[in-house]
């Protein structure tokens, strides 16, 4: 198993509600969250905005701490480790962000943005790293001297995908990064993606609003709502006979690009 | 009678001479949604944006006409048209995470335009502001409304964006992306809350976004842009039935559908862009010609 979260939850304090003096009330975002990730899994999560994905992803890459329950990472508890423990296996895990032009910094160029996490976790051959994960995304290696705003939306995403994929993690995080693109750029970021998947053996977790998206490349999915898992099911079932009511009601809610779907 | 936004001609140019906007026409009636549609980089913002009179610096308007509601903007003096466009038109924009100041509660945010452009009481812009994030289905309105924008998930972000841009009731809505951040059913209560707004307020919406399905259930019409051109302009029905432009075609083919799992997503081929591209080319040379 790549991951196995059991029982998780995560509150956060309510600044808007903090007293004067004293401890802010705190709002419980993930209300017990049970499941698996296997190694080579491509697992889909979607769910409603504000349900928790997003923190959902922060906290299993550990850069929340859980208030209860346990994550295991590929056999090792990471609920409570500390940074300084933690900070050898980070590697491992990674995150790629929904804004490619806001995570990444604007005064370096695409090696150095790739370059920097490569050094940062103390590995040689840098240069050579960096053309490799380039070649892997079908980015020329010129792009190396390129700045951001000097790229088109969907090369920006794939500057993201190869930052991630050059430390060779175990596991990917992806948390909406095709939704800002258009569908040229996003058909080639997910047969992307899926090569790596396959090359690679990575275990990749994709956050996502769009299922038509995650029916493409996802094996299983879990559907979050409100802070809670309401469906937990293999891809094709999940479509053919969705269990939850929120389930069904996410699938009847999607704008197909045709005119005389029903859609009210 | 002009349509209550009518671009005729439009184009824009880097100052250092590069095209962004070749010969950009469209039109938008009181009442009617008008999608534009085109991949990242295609000038999808910066038709928005010229009409606001919020190009970048490094861009420049070289020719062409914007009919406002009867007045070419660009025909009047500079103060004048900040000001028709200030009192009409409002832009739901295209980054939900930064265009929200960090440093400031979102109340503020979405009262001061009522105060400080439209001279509305502190308390009127208040009661004003959670109306609005009521009608955006924000579930604890007051509190949101002393939230700082990273308390807020980015959907929730996007939702204050368009609560904002309604707030004053404009004529003309700009909509860049409006729901990229949303998920489906947020998306479709949204959709239908623009829908609502711009028939109460008989607003003209420009609609930019690169999902066609969303184009099939809010656009009356659409413009395809490929490298600042129009490369088909087409009634809804007509584009989903009948495309036209072979990039037009690709484009509905690069679309993924969950009732079609296997077939493997195209991305827009090669050819049609060398096709394409030398459309361009040949529309450059006629126009320097
Ligand atoms: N720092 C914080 N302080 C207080 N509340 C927070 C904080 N971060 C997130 N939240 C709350 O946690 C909930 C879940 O947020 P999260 O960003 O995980 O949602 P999401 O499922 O990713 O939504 P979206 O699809 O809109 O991105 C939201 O209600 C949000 O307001
Ligand atoms: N400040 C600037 N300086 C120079 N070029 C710019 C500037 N801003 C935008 N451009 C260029 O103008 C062109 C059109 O950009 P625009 O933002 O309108 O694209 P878009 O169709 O909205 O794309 P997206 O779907 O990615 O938002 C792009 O080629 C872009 O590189
Ligand atoms: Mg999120
Ligand atoms: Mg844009």
């Amino acid at each position: 198993m790549m991951y196995r979260i059991e029982n998780l939850h995560l509150s956060l304090p309510d600044m808007t509600r903090k007293p004067l003096l004293g401890a802010a009330p705190r709002i419980e975002i993930l209300k017990s969250l049970t499941f698996d990730v296997p190694k080579g899994a491509v697992l889909g999560i979607v769910g409603g905005s504000g349900s928790g994905k997003s923190t959902l992803g922060r906290v299993m890459l550990r850069l929340l701490e859980p208030t209860a329950g346990s994550i295991v990472f590929d056999g090792t508890d990471i609920t409570h480790t500390d940074e300084v423990q933690l900070r050898p296996m980070r590697r491992r895990f990674q995150m790629i962000f929904q804004d490619p032009m806001s995570s990444l910094n604007p005064r370096r160029r695409v090696d150095g943005i790739i370059g920097g996490p490569l050094r940062l976790h103390g590995l040689d051959g840098l240069r050579s790293r960096v053309d490799e994960a380039l070649d892997m995304v079908g980015l020329p290696r010129g792009f190396a001297h390129r700045y951001p705003h000097e790229l088109s939306g969907g090369q920006r995403q794939r500057v993201g995908i190869a930052r991630a994929i050059a430390l060779r993690p175990d596991f990917i995080l992806a948390d909406e990064i095709v939704s800002g693109l258009d569908v040229s750029s996003q058909a080639q970021v997910l047969n992307l993606l899926e090569d790596l998947v396959r090359e690679l053996g990575l275990t990749l977790a994709f956050i996502s609003h769009d299922l038509s998206v995650i029916r493409r490349l996802c094996s299983r999915i879990i559907v979050l709502h409100q802070g809670l898992i309401v469906e937990d099911a293999e891809t094709a079932e999940l479509f053919t006979s969705p269990k939850a009511a929120y389930t069904r009601e996410l699938l009847q809610a999607i704008p197909l690009p045709d005119p005389d779907q029903p859609w009210d | 009678m002009r349509p209550f936004l009518s671009i005729r001609n439009l184009s824009v140019a880097l100052k250092n001479g590069g095209l962004i906007l070749r010969n950009v026409s469209l039109d938008v009636a009181v009442g009617k949604v008008h999608g534009l549609v085109g991949e990242s980089g295609a000038g999808k913002s910066m038709i928005g944006k010229s009409v606001l009179g919020t190009l970048p610096r490094a861009l420049q308007i070289t020719g062409g006409e914007i009919w406002l509601d009867g007045v070419d903007l660009l025909s009047i003096p500079p103060a004048q048209r900040r000001k028709r466009i200030g009192a009409t038109a409002a832009l739901i924009p295209q980054d939900p995470l930064t265009a929200l100041n960090p440093t400031r509660r979102i109340g503020p945010q979405i009262t001061r335009r009522l105060v400080d452009i439209l001279g509305w009481t502190k308390a009127d812009a208040q009661a004003r502001a959670l109306e609005l994030l009521e009608e955006v289905q924000i579930a604890d309105p007051a509190r949101v409304m002393r939230n700082y924008p990273h308390e807020l998930s980015g959907g929730m972000r996007q939702r204050i964006l368009i609560a904002s841009a309604f707030a004053a009731k404009p004529k003309l809505i700009i909509a860049d992306e409006p729901t990229t951040a949303l998920d489906v059913t947020v998306q479709k209560q949204i959709l239908r809350l623009i829908a609502d707004m711009q028939a109460r307020h008989g607003s003209a919406l420009l609609f930019v976004t690169h999902d066609l399905g969303v184009v099939s259930k809010v656009c009356d019409a659409l413009s395809v842009l490929y490298a600042g051109k129009v490369v088909e302009d087409a009634q809804m029905r007509r584009f989903f039935c009948r495309p036209v432009h072979p990039y037009s075609r690709a484009l509905l083919a690069a679309t993924p559908t969950y009732t079609n799992p296997t077939g493997s997503l195209m991305p827009v081929p090669q050819s049609v862009i060398d096709a394409v591209e030398r459309e361009v080319v040949q529309h450059d040379r006629r126009w320097r010609a």
